[in-house]
């Protein structure tokens, strides 16, 4: 995708004046300001979207574009400032109010009850509207077909995929009399060819006079869908940009303020020793009915000292299983784990941290940190039995803490110290902790999950740049990630998991995002060859 | 940093020090409320619990408070309930009377060879909670209530003439064999009365509490547990284990709980041995904050409280009111530990932001 085209359009100022609008425009938020017990609070957003239009908001993670679309949906009050709908000033006290108003919004993490159909999901809770009955099933084909949506009213949620399930959620919003719809980050959790299918079904409601605001922070996907962008840096706005005359690297740089790193590694470190081997692994796990199925399926693999292994997969496949079956959290079914030489099938999973497996795991607040903890308690966290945390049986609390203040000021953790809990960080600080602490016991194997998920654009670049400087002494790396470029960009070698399998590989200096998405829908497999037509 | 730590420190002693104002004023209007003058039950309460010989009671009682405070609290700190510290001292107690009463050799001996008895017994009975919650998933809550009910019927049965009881003509009383005389413990004789010399062996306790939980590598993964089960499965933890360890631990001190009673008053086990103990050291240890002083604290306000009641009642008032006080300040004390937590947590969220929103402005304006 190249949209170096044109010279910058970007009006980078902090109160964009609102482009000329004919008629009034479908949301017009002045001066809103949020305060919170927190880190990140709005302040002074102006944001004007015209009616009939895609409106991007776009920003780093933890800018404050969620607490924004909370306000404009309801949910939260904000403590200064105006909201006007359609020219009307309005004051929502719940979402209730904004849905009245026609304002709908498609959540990132799915609300879809799976053992019901699609009619009773979309039912569920507007039965006044339409009934229960053909008069709701008629409404859903009218609707669907009008959007374009392809929504089949009496399948099972259960079987439907990531898209489907998404186009229900859209489709549900609209039948509520939605005009202005809000998707957070509707394509954190779809494949490339789907995001394509995505937009497609955008622009349909877009010509049919309805008004979307789409939240994101892959610029590449903003660029090409929306009309107008608003970018938000550090709660407030601090400029527009319009679509046609904007780069992503433009974008970029008004989002975080400075350049857009790259996750790009060339220079191979791969050496020929392989670290870890896991051969025939096999699981099989229950799931919320109580239906047995198979989570892991035969998946083996060898990564070599100095060589990051990428797995790519939608959500789900078996990535987070794979991670805690080499962690020693769960037991597979069979298989073997040898790490180093030594086999570590049966180690607990102390004795494989000890071995030197550093882990950043993909939930850091269930499985990494101990939130109400203080910081120099977390950086114990994992490592308990090796120094500087212990001597013996003991815990050494000073030399613990000053190897806090060790990580904290080398890895860039912002924080006023090292005895406040770690809830108190923001998520990309709570992750560099982590990632200091993990990286400070000198790994040989290091597993990281969504290692830059949530984090910041200045913490990615850092976080990158460990990984690869402990690639080049050595340290294999088997790295899960939702970020494609990332993946492509930091791997070595691909694989792409597919239901509980390894179903693909893929070399990383030739494989596009395109055609690593469409092995993860499970559409193709066996060695990925780029088909020759260079797009990067 | 210092003064950041003052501050934690009187939020510490904020929810407590709420919680018995609360439970006071409650308690005046109760009495308020059946026609009786709040301030003169206060002051009685005070007075006669000033006394020397009131004061030596409340040491002792404390002492036993204590011991069970401790015991409810290491579940606590990895978020088990053991509601069964209750079954597991009496049967403690009654097997280590038994015990010894049936030997007699020296004391030097004997009155280890007790206390070791009584804390396996109490051991091995929290641990069957342990066991049932790892391998069946059994909430320790109902396996221990069931246990503390199962633990009465196991004594009733063996506290029989003929058994490991001793029918005492006299007073119509069953009891175990009494502990002979050279293996009593030794105590601190004051003008009020003696001081059970046990309590030395409660600081003991209480200062190996503090520090196996707050400086050995064991403690710091028996609280990470209770701080998030996930994380500290992940950072090698084997839950599983810890969570019988624990019980074994909280089930050994249980087993103390009744030995200053056995070594240093009573010398047998019977029928009116005391009861309901296991129960005051959920009030007392979520009262102390799980913290070995506060938990001293607890124990002495309770035991203070215990003996005002006999106060009251010798000046006309009802005893029970002393139960009221002590049910609302349970009440309130958990009330305000979350108001309290909650309010830290913002707060200490809402500094560091200002922290580091102030270090951010001072960076801009540097660069700018």
């Amino acid at each position: 995708m190249d949209h170096r085209r044109g010279e910058c359009a970007i009006n980078a100022s902090t109160s964009p004046p609102a482009p000329a609008p004919s008629g009034a425009p479908a949301v017009e938020l002045r001066g809103i300001t949020k305060r919170f017990p927190g880190v990140v609070a709005n302040h002074d957003i102006d944001i004007t979207v015209r009616s009939g239009t895609v409106h991007a908001l776009v920003g780093e993670n933890g800018a404050g574009k969620s607490t924004l679309m909370k306000i404009l949906y309801g949910m939260q009050k904000p403590d200064e400032g105006t909201i006007a709908i359609n020219g009307e000033q309005v004051d929502f006290h719940d979402p209730g109010d904004a849905i009245a108003r026609g304002i709908g919004m498609v959540h990132q993490h799915f609300m879809l009850a799976d053992n019901l159909t699609v009619l009773e999901n979309v039912v569920l809770g507007s039965e006044k509207l339409h009934g229960i009955g053909g008069r709701a099933r008629a409404a859903i084909r009218e609707i669907s077909d009008a959007y374009g949506l392809g929504v089949r009213p009496d399948a099972l949620v259960e079987d439907l995929g990531v898209a489907d399930r998404q186009r229900v959620e859209i489709l549900k919003v609209l039948y509520r009399g939605a005009r202005i719809l809000i998707l957070d980050e509707p394509t954190a959790v779809l494949v490339p060819q789907e995001v394509d299918a995505l937009f497609d079904n955008l622009r349909g409601l877009k010509s049919e006079g309805l008004t979307v605001i789409f939240i994101s922070h892959k610029l590449g996907e903003v660029l090409s869908v929306a009309d107008e962008i608003t970018v938000i840096r550090r709660g407030t706005t601090v400029g527009s940009a319009d679509p046609r005359g904007t780069t992503t690297k433009q974008l970029a740089e008004l989002m975080v303020g400075s350049e857009l790193p790259s996750p790009e590694t060339r220079e191979s470190t791969v050496t020929t020793e392989p670290l870890l081997t896991v051969q025939g692994l096999r699981l099989a796990g229950t799931d919320a009915d109580g239906i047995e199925r198979i989570v892991l399926d035969e998946v083996g693999f060898t990564i070599h000292k100095g060589e990051v292994l990428g797995i790519a997969g939608v959500e789900g496949n078996g990535q987070a299983e794979l991670v805690e079956a080499i962690m020693g959290m769960r037991r597979p079914d069979a298989g073997t784990v040898v790490l180093d030489g030594r086999d570590i099938s049966r180690a607990p999973t102390r004795q494989r941290r000890e071995d030197g497996i550093g882990y950043i795991p993909e939930d850091r607040h269930r499985h990494g940190l101990l939130l109400e903890a203080p910081l120099w308690e977390n950086r114990i966290l994992g490592h308990v039995t090796e120094r500087p945390n212990s001597k013996g049986f003991l815990i050494d609390p000073g030399a613990a803490r000053r190897d806090t203040e060790r990580i904290v000021q080398e890895y860039d953790v912002r924080t006023p110290g090292i005895e406040v809990t770690a809830a108190s960080l923001s998520g990309g600080n709570q992750q560099k902790l982590i990632v200091g602490r993990e990286m400070s016991h000198l790994p040989k194997l290091l597993i990281a999950a969504h290692p830059t998920r949530g984090v910041d654009v200045g913490a990615q670049a850092q976080i990158w740049d460990q990984i690869r400087e402990a690639r080049r002494e050595g340290l294999a790396v088997l790295l899960i990630s939702a970020d494609l470029d990332e993946l492509i960009g930091l791997s070595d070698t691909l694989r792409v998991m597919y239901r509980g399998r390894l179903v693909a590989d893929a070399d990383p200096a030739t494989i596009t995002p395109e055609e690593l998405g469409s092995a993860m829908t499970g559409a193709a497999s066996g060695h990925l060859e780029h088909d020759g037509i260079e797009d990067r | 940093m210092k003064k950041f730590d003052k501050e934690r420190a009187l939020l510490a002693i904020a929810a407590p020090v709420l919680a018995v104002i609360g439970a006071l004023i409650v308690t005046a209007l109760v009495l308020l409320a059946t026609g009786k003058e709040p301030f003169t039950a206060f002051h009685v309460m005070i007075n006669y619990g000033d006394k020397t010989d009131s004061q030596v009671y409340i040491l002792n009682k404390a002492t036993t408070y204590y011991l069970a405070g401790l015991a409810v609290a290491v579940g606590f700190r990895m978020n088990l309930f053991n509601i069964g510290v209750d079954g597991q001292y009496r049967l403690a107690a009654f097997f280590a009377a038994a015990v010894g009463g049936a030997m007699s050799i020296p004391g030097i001996i004997q009155v280890p060879l007790i206390i070791l008895t009584a804390m396996v017994v109490g051991a091995v009975w929290a641990a069957i909670a342990g066991v049932l919650k790892v391998t069946r998933g059994v909430s320790e809550v109902i396996s221990t209530i069931m246990l503390n009910s199962i633990a009465g019927i196991v004594i009733g049965y063996f506290l029989q003439d003929g058994r490991l009881g001793v029918l005492d003509k006299n007073a119509n009383m069953v009891s175990t064999k009494p502990i002979p005389s050279g293996s009593h413990l030794f105590n601190f004789s004051t003008g009020g009365g003696a001081v059970d010399g046990f309590i030395v062996l409660a600081v003991v306790a209480g200062v190996l509490y503090w520090f196996g939980l707050n400086r050995t590598r064991f403690g710091f993964d028996l609280r990470a547990v209770g701080r998030s089960q996930s994380a500290a499965e992940a950072s090698g933890v084997s839950v599983k284990r810890m969570v019988i360890t624990s019980m074994l631990i909280s089930g050994a001190l249980a087993g103390l709980v009744g030995m200053p009673t056995l070594l240093n008053e009573s010398y047998d086990y019977g029928t009116d041995f005391p009861v309901g103990i296991g129960f005051t050291g959920i009030a007392v240890a979520l009262l102390g904050r799980n913290n070995p002083v506060g938990i001293a604290v607890g124990a002495v306000l309770w035991a203070f409280l215990d003996r005002a009641a006999n106060g009251l009642e010798f000046e006309g008032y009802d005893q029970e009111l002393v139960g009221v006080i002590q049910g609302v300040i349970v009440l309130a004390v958990v009330i305000a530990y979350e108001l309290v937590r909650r309010y830290g947590l913002t707060r200490q969220q809402r500094q560091v932001g200002a922290e580091l929103a102030a270090a951010a402005a001072h960076k801009q304006e540097v660069t700018a």
